[in-house]
């Protein structure tokens, strides 16, 4: 795998994991502490309370991991890629989480959201049309 | 100043300037070479090495803090313009403490994704 993918193809590879992976995890993170609910004060004991409820959330320790994977392929396509190129690329994560909403949650997404998402469409791929990379490493 | 302006500004200048710390520091740690995971595992630990690392993820998590506490107040309709403009910004940012080279094309680029994101704000509500 490792000789195999051009620079290009990787920055793409994650990018596409990026844009996954971060709504992903802020969805389940959504939910684990929905479930939980809010502490009500700060009374040591609940916090305590708070914390094992926490830990004992399968959707939090899922949230986390794929928000800190989210990271890791953050810092990788960063390594490769300018910020102003990976910065405006990662919008697409919008369109994710409206196409994620209408098929799998049925939710309504209204006509504006949709012009929107069409027109970060069009946006990403005007970015994705420049180099990637613009500057030399500095050290 | 009031709250929200001060949040507003901490959103997009902790925030995005902390993804540009972040960058700078990838940026100074080089190129990923390989996929495999211990290559991976030594990249990322000397990324961590790099000052700036440390910066942006400080600067990132004051933002994501500003964030939620602008989310808790009544005015929400403030977030939209600051999310979309943090892309402009985030261009300045490339261009000038990066020294990317921002074409009219990719500026356009970024245009078109803060008016989009815009839209998808205001049509989410």
């Amino acid at each position: 795998m490792k000789k195999s993918f051009g620079d290009l193809s990787k920055t793409y590879l994650f990018l596409a994991l990026m844009v996954i992976l971060g709504p992903l995890g802020n969805v389940l993170l959504g939910k684990g502490m929905k479930r939980i609910g809010a502490t009500a004060s700060w009374n040591p004991n609940e916090l305590v309370h708070f914390l094992a409820q926490l830990m004992g959330s399968g959707f939090i320790w899922l949230g986390v991991g794929c928000l800190l994977a989210f990271f890791a392929a953050y810092m990788l396509v960063l390594s490769w890629a300018d910020y102003s190129y990976v910065q405006p690329a990662s919008a697409v994560a919008y369109a994710v989480v409206a196409l994620l909403g209408h098929f799998f949650l049925g939710e309504v997404v209204t006509p504006l959201r949709w012009m929107g998402v069409f027109i970060i469409c069009l946006g990403v791929l005007v970015v994705g049309n420049t180099p990637p990379r613009t500057n030399e490493f500095q050290g | 100043m009031n709250l929200e302006l001060i949040l507003l500004l901490l959103i997009m200048l902790a925030g995005t300037g902390g993804e540009l710390c972040v960058a700078r520091a990838m940026q100074a740690t080089g190129p990923a070479e390989e996929l495999r995971p211990r290559a991976l595992i030594r990249l990322i630990v000397r990324a961590l090495q790099n000052g700036w690392m440390w910066l942006g993820l400080l600067l990132m998590a004051v933002g994501f803090f500003s964030l939620l506490e602008m989310l808790s107040l009544e005015n929400v309709s403030f977030v939209i313009p600051v999310t979309a403009l943090s892309y402009g910004f985030g261009a300045l940012g490339g261009k000038f403490f990066l020294r990317e080279q921002v074409t009219r094309k990719r500026w356009a680029g970024v245009l078109l994704v803060c008016f989009g994101v815009g839209l998808v704000l205001i049509g989410h509500r």
